[in-house]
C-alpha cells in the first residue's frame, strides 16, 4: 500500500515537507525574534495557510479535470459554500461581542431581525459545522452531478452550467434576505473552538492543520489514481464511449470523483476562512472559479503535483504582483493563461519532463 | 350638464370680478390682522383673478403700501391702486408699507403658485397644475373649476379635471361626491386608483350608492392599470430580449456555428462600446453642429473596430486551439482579462458617459404612467435589422455559403476549394462584429465600463446555449423568450430570484435537453 503510493524518494519529499510545515515554519516564526533576518512574520503565516488551501482546491480541480477530463468552472462554488459552513459557526462565536452587544450578528440586528433564520440552526455547534463543511458542498456537486452525468452533459457544456451554477448562487448570496450577510458576508471573528483566532498560536496551529489537510489531500489523490478506480477515470477522459461500452456505468465513477473534490473544495473553504478572516459572495464569481482552473493549468493537469506547483506559482506571483505593479497583475495572468494554454499544455511538470528527456 | 352649467354660472359670476378687484378684499389684505391677511389671500386666490397675482407678487416683493384707507402698488415713482388699477398721481406723501411675516410669505408662495395655474404659457401652467396635484386642498377648488373651464390644452383638462375630482370627493355634496367617483372611474390616471380605494371602506363613506359608484369605477381602473402594466411589461420583456439578442448573436456565429467557446466576447461588446465613446467626443470636439448624428459613425466604426479585434484574435490565438474547446475557453478568457485591464489602462477603471443623440431621449408615453423611451424602440428595432442583415449574409452571400459549408462539413468543404481558415477568420470577425454593434446599442441605455462585457457573457451564453448550437432561429426565441421570462419573473419577485429562477431553469433545461431547444435533426457524431 505505502508501496503503491510512492517510492523512497516521493515518500522522503513528503516527509520533508511535512517536516518544514510543522517544525521548520513554527519555529520561524514562533521561536525566532522578529529582527531575525529568517523570521517569518504574521503576514508570512497567512499567506502560507491561504496558499495551501488553493493547493488543495487546485488539487481536487485536477481530480475531475486532469484525470476524469471534466472542467469545472464552478469549483469556487464548493469553496465559498465550506467557507460559509464556518464562518456561520464562526459568527456565532463572537457571541455578545459585536458592535450592537447582541446573541445574533451583527448584520441582521442591523437588518432588524429577531431570530435566527432556519439555515442557522444549531450553528452554534462545532460539529455541526464540520459536518456541514463536508455536507452542503458534497450534496449539491451530488444533486447537481447525479443530473447532469446521467444526461451526459460533458465538455463545453457542461463547464458553461457550472459556471451559470455558482453565478446564481452568487446572486443568491448577494441578497440580504439569503441570510449569510448579504454583500458583506461575514467578518471580524473573534474566536474558533474557544481560542482567540487572531494570536500567533492560533494561527499556526491553523497553518499547520492546513498542511497536514494538503498532505493527506495529496495521499488520497495518489491512491486514487493509482487504484483500478483510476485508471478507468482515466480512460473515461480518452474514450468515454468505449468505456461504456465495455460495461462501466461511467455515471458512477464521474459523480464520486465530482462528489470528493468538491467536499476537498468545502474542506479548503473552511480552512481558509479563520485564517483569512473574511468571506464574501464575490468568492463565488465566475472568475474566482476559473482562475482555479488556471492554477492547475499552470502546474500540469493529469499529475498530482502540478497542480500544488501551479496554484503555489500563480498565487505567489499575484502576492508580489497586486503589491508591486497593481495594473500588471492583470495582463500578467491573461497572458497565462494564453500561453499556457498555446504553448505548455503539460504546464510546469511537462516542461521539466521534457527537459529531463532531452538531457 | 348640471355641471356645465354650475361652472358657466360660476364662470360669469368670476368674469364679473375680473374687471377690479373685492375692494373689501384688498383692504383686508392691507390693514387687517395675520388671520384677517390670510383669508384674503385664499379668497383672492379663489377668485383666479391675473390682477389677484400681479396684487400678491406686489404684497410679495414689498412693494404694497397703503395711504389711509387706499391699498397702493408703488414701483419706483409711479404708483396704482390695487383694487381698481388706476394709475394714481401724484403719489401721496403719507404711505406706510404692508409688512408680511414668515407664515404669510410661506401662504404667498403657494398661493401665487395656484394662480400660476392661469399663466398664458403651457409650461408654466402644466408644472403648476403638477404641483397642484399632489397639495390641493379645500380652498382651491373653486380655482380648479375656474382653470378646467378656461383650460384649452386637453392634457392639462385632464389632469386638472382629476385633480377637481379628487377635491370633490370630500364635498359634502352628494351629488358631486357621485359625479367625481363616476369621473374617476372614467380617467387613466393611476392615482384614481388609492382615491378610490379610500372610497369603498363605510367608514369613509357613508353613501350606499356612491360606494358602489366607488365600487364599480374602481374595477374599471383597475381593469385598465392591469392592461397598462402587462403592456408594459412585455414591452420591457421584448426590450430585454432584444438587448440580449444583440449580445448573443455574434456568440451564436462564433460559438453555434464554429463551435470556438469565446469567453472574450463580452470584452468585444465592450469594445464597441467605447469604440461608441471615442467618435461621440470625436463629434462633440470637432462637429458639435452634427453632434446628433455621431451613431451614424458609431455603428460602423463599433463594428470595424470589434471585427478588426476578433480576426486579430483568431489569426494569433484562437486559430491554434480549434477542436478543443476547453483550451480555447480558457485562452479566450485569459485575452478577455487583458482586454479588460487594457481598457482601464487607455480610459480609466472609471466608467465613462455616454450621451444619447436628442432624437433618442423622452419617451412615448402609451398609457398613463408607462413610458417607452425612445433609446429601447430604437434598439428593438435596430437588433431585428442586424438580424435580418445577418440571416441575409448567411443565406444570400458567397461568405455565408462558405460559412455554412464549413460548419456542416469542414473536410468536404476544404475538398471543394475553399479555403477554410480564411472562412474561419472572416466569420469569427462577423460575430466580433456583431458583438461591436451590441456594445453600440448597449452604451446608448446603460453604463460603459471596463467590467460592460462580464455583466453579458454568462447571459449570452445561456442564450445560445438554450436556442441550440447551429441556427439563427433559435437564438432569436430564446433571446426574446429568456428577456421575457426574466422581466415576468421580475415583477412577481424581484430581479435577483428572477434571475436565478432563469438560471437554474437553464441549467435543469440543459440536462434533459443538451442539444438546445431547436436541435439540428440528424444524427449528431460525438466530437
Amino acid at each position: 500500500m505505502i508501496s503503491r503510493l510512492y517510492g523512497a524518494k516521493g515518500w522522503s519529499a513528503i516527509v520533508a515537507a511535512a517536516l518544514f510545515v510543522f517544525a521548520v515554519f513554527p519555529i520561524l516564526n514562533l521561536v525566532l525574534p522578529p529582527e531575525h533576518p529568517l523570521h517569518v512574520s504574521a503576514f508570512g503565516v497567512t499567506l502560507g495557510g491561504k496558499i495551501m488551501c488553493y493547493m488543495i482546491v487546485a488539487l481536487a480541480m485536477d481530480l475531475v479535470w486532469g484525470y476524469a477530463g471534466i472542467l469545472s468552472l464552478g469549483h469556487g462554488l464548493f469553496f465559498a459554500l465550506g467557507g460559509y459552513a464556518m464562518g456561520m459557526y464562526l459568527m456565532r462565536q463572537i457571541g455578545r461581542e459585536g458592535v450592537y452587544h447582541s446573541d445574533l450578528p451583527d448584520f441582521m440586528v442591523f437588518l432588524d431581525w429577531k431570530a435566527f433564520p432556519w439555515q442557522w440552526w444549531n450553528s452554534g455547534s462545532f460539529a455541526w459545522a464540520l459536518f456541514l463543511v463536508v455536507a452542503v458542498p458534497g450534496l449539491l456537486a451530488f444533486v447537481f452531478g447525479y443530473f447532469a452525468f446521467r444526461s451526459r452533459v460533458k465538455g463545453v457544456y457542461f463547464s458553461i452550467i457550472t459556471q451559470a451554477l455558482t453565478y446564481a448562487a452568487m446572486l443568491l448570496f448577494f441578497r440580504n434576505d439569503t441570510g449569510f450577510g448579504g454583500n458583506n458576508g461575514f467578518t471580524d471573528f473573534k474566536r474558533i473552538a474557544g481560542f482567540p483566532i487572531a494570536t500567533a498560536e492560533t494561527r499556526m496551529a491553523l497553518f499547520a492543520l492546513t498542511g497536514a489537510t494538503l498532505i493527506a489531500t495529496l495521499l488520497f489523490g495518489r491512491f486514487l489514481v493509482t487504484s483500478r478506480f483510476g485508471r478507468v477515470l482515466a480512460a473515461i477522459r480518452d474514450a468515454e464511449a468505449r468505456v461504456m461500452f465495455c460495461g462501466y456505468d461511467t455515471l458512477w465513477y464521474k459523480l464520486f470523483v465530482w462528489t470528493a473534490s468538491a467536499v476537498l473544495c468545502g474542506i479548503a473553504g473552511a480552512l481558509y476562512v479563520p485564517q483569512v478572516g473574511i468571506i464574501n459572495p464575490s468568492e463565488m464569481s465566475p472568475a474566482n472559479s476559473i482562475e482555479i482552473a488556471i492554477w492547475t493549468a499552470v502546474g500540469g493537469r493529469g499529475t498530482l503535483i502540478g497542480p500544488i506547483l501551479g496554484a503555489g506559482l500563480v498565487n505567489g506571483a499575484k502576492s508580489v504582483f497586486t503589491n508591486a505593479f497593481p495594473e500588471f497583475w492583470l495582463y500578467v495572468l491573461g497572458l497565462l493563461f494564453i500561453l499556457v494554454t498555446l504553448f505548455m499544455p503539460q504546464g510546469v511538470v511537462g516542461l521539466v519532463r521534457q527537459w529531463k528527456s532531452r538531457a | 350638464m348640471l355641471r356645465y352649467l354650475l361652472l358657466l354660472a360660476f364662470l360669469l359670476v368670476a368674469g364679473d370680478a375680473a374687471a377690479a378687484l373685492d375692494a373689501g378684499l384688498v383692504s383686508k389684505l392691507a390693514h387687517g390682522d395675520g388671520d384677517g391677511k390670510s383669508a384674503a389671500i385664499g379668497a383672492l386666490v379663489a377668485s383666479g383673478d391675473p390682477q389677484a397675482a400681479v396684487l400678491l407678487k406686489a404684497l410679495a416683493d414689498g412693494e404694497l403700501q397703503t395711504a389711509g384707507p387706499r391699498v397702493l402698488i408703488v414701483k419706483g415713482e409711479s404708483a396704482t391702486d390695487a383694487a381698481t388699477g388706476e394709475a394714481v398721481t401724484p403719489l401721496p406723501d403719507a404711505r406706510e408699507d404692508v409688512v408680511a411675516n414668515n407664515r404669510l410669505r410661506r401662504e404667498l408662495d403657494s398661493a401665487m403658485a395656484g394662480l400660476r395655474i392661469f399663466a398664458p404659457e403651457r409650461a408654466v401652467r402644466a408644472a403648476s397644475i403638477k404641483e397642484l396635484s399632489g397639495n390641493a386642498d379645500d380652498s382651491m377648488r373653486p380655482l380648479v373649476k375656474k382653470a378646467l373651464a378656461q383650460e384649452k390644452d386637453p392634457d392639462l383638462r385632464a389632469e386638472l379635471a382629476m385633480i377637481a375630482a379628487s377635491l370633490d370627493l370630500k364635498s359634502a355634496d352628494r351629488a358631486e361626491r357621485l359625479a367625481a367617483v363616476k369621473l374617476l372611474g372614467a380617467s387613466g390616471n393611476p392615482n384614481s386608483k388609492s382615491l378610490l380605494l379610500g372610497l369603498v371602506d363605510k367608514a369613509a363613506e357613508p353613501d350606499e350608492e356612491i360606494r358602489g359608484a366607488a365600487q364599480a369605477s374602481l374595477h374599471t381602473v383597475e381593469a385598465r392599470l392591469a392592461r397598462a402594466q402587462f403592456a408594459g411589461l412585455v414591452f420591457s420583456g421584448v426590450s430585454l430580449g432584444s438587448i440580449l439578442l444583440l449580445a448573443a448573436l455574434g456568440l451564436a456565429i462564433t460559438y453555434g456555428l464554429m463551435g470556438v467557446i469565446n469567453m472574450a466576447h463580452g470584452e468585444l461588446i465592450m469594445i464597441g462600446a467605447y469604440t461608441t465613446y471615442v467618435v461621440q467626443n470625436f463629434f462633440r470636439a470637432h462637429l458639435p453642429g452634427a453632434f446628433d448624428a455621431y451613431l451614424a459613425v458609431a455603428v460602423p466604426a463599433a463594428f470595424a473596430m470589434a471585427a478588426l479585434v476578433g480576426m486579430a484574435l483568431e489569426r494569433s490565438v484562437i486559430r491554434w486551439l480549434y477542436g478543443r474547446p476547453l483550451e480555447t475557453l480558457l485562452a479566450t478568457w485569459g485575452i478577455s482579462l487583458m482586454l479588460i485591464q487594457g481598457v482601464r489602462t487607455l480610459f480609466g477603471a472609471q466608467n465613462v458617459q455616454v450621451e444619447n443623440p436628442s432624437f433618442m431621449s423622452g419617451g412615448v408615453e402609451m398609457f398613463p404612467g408607462v413610458v417607452l423611451p425612445f433609446s429601447r424602440i430604437v434598439i428593438i428595432g435596430f437588433a431585428f435589422a442586424v438580424v435580418a442583415g445577418v440571416a441575409l449574409l448567411l443565406t444570400r452571400t458567397r461568405l455565408g455559403l462558405f460559412v455554412r459549408g464549413v460548419t456542416q462539413n469542414r473536410a468536404m468543404a476544404a475538398c471543394v476549394g475553399i479555403r477554410t481558415a480564411h472562412v474561419d477568420t472572416w466569420a469569427f470577425g462577423l460575430g466580433s462584429g456583431l458583438a461591436g454593434l451590441a456594445g453600440c446599442a448597449l452604451s446608448q441605455i446603460g453604463n460603459v465600463g471596463p467590467d460592460l462585457g462580464q455583466s453579458y457573457i454568462v447571459d449570452s451564453f445561456m442564450v445560445v446555449v438554450l436556442g441550440g448550437v447551429g441556427q439563427l432561429a433559435g437564438t432569436i426565441y430564446a433571446a426574446l423568450g429568456l428577456g421575457f421570462a426574466n422581466k415576468l419573473l421580475e415583477s412577481w419577485s424581484g430581479a435577483v430570484i428572477a434571475k436565478i429562477v432563469v438560471l437554474v431553469f437553464i441549467i435543469v433545461f440543459i440536462q434533459k435537453r443538451p442539444q438546445g431547444l431547436f436541435a439540428l435533426k440528424g444524427r449528431a457524431v460525438e466530437a
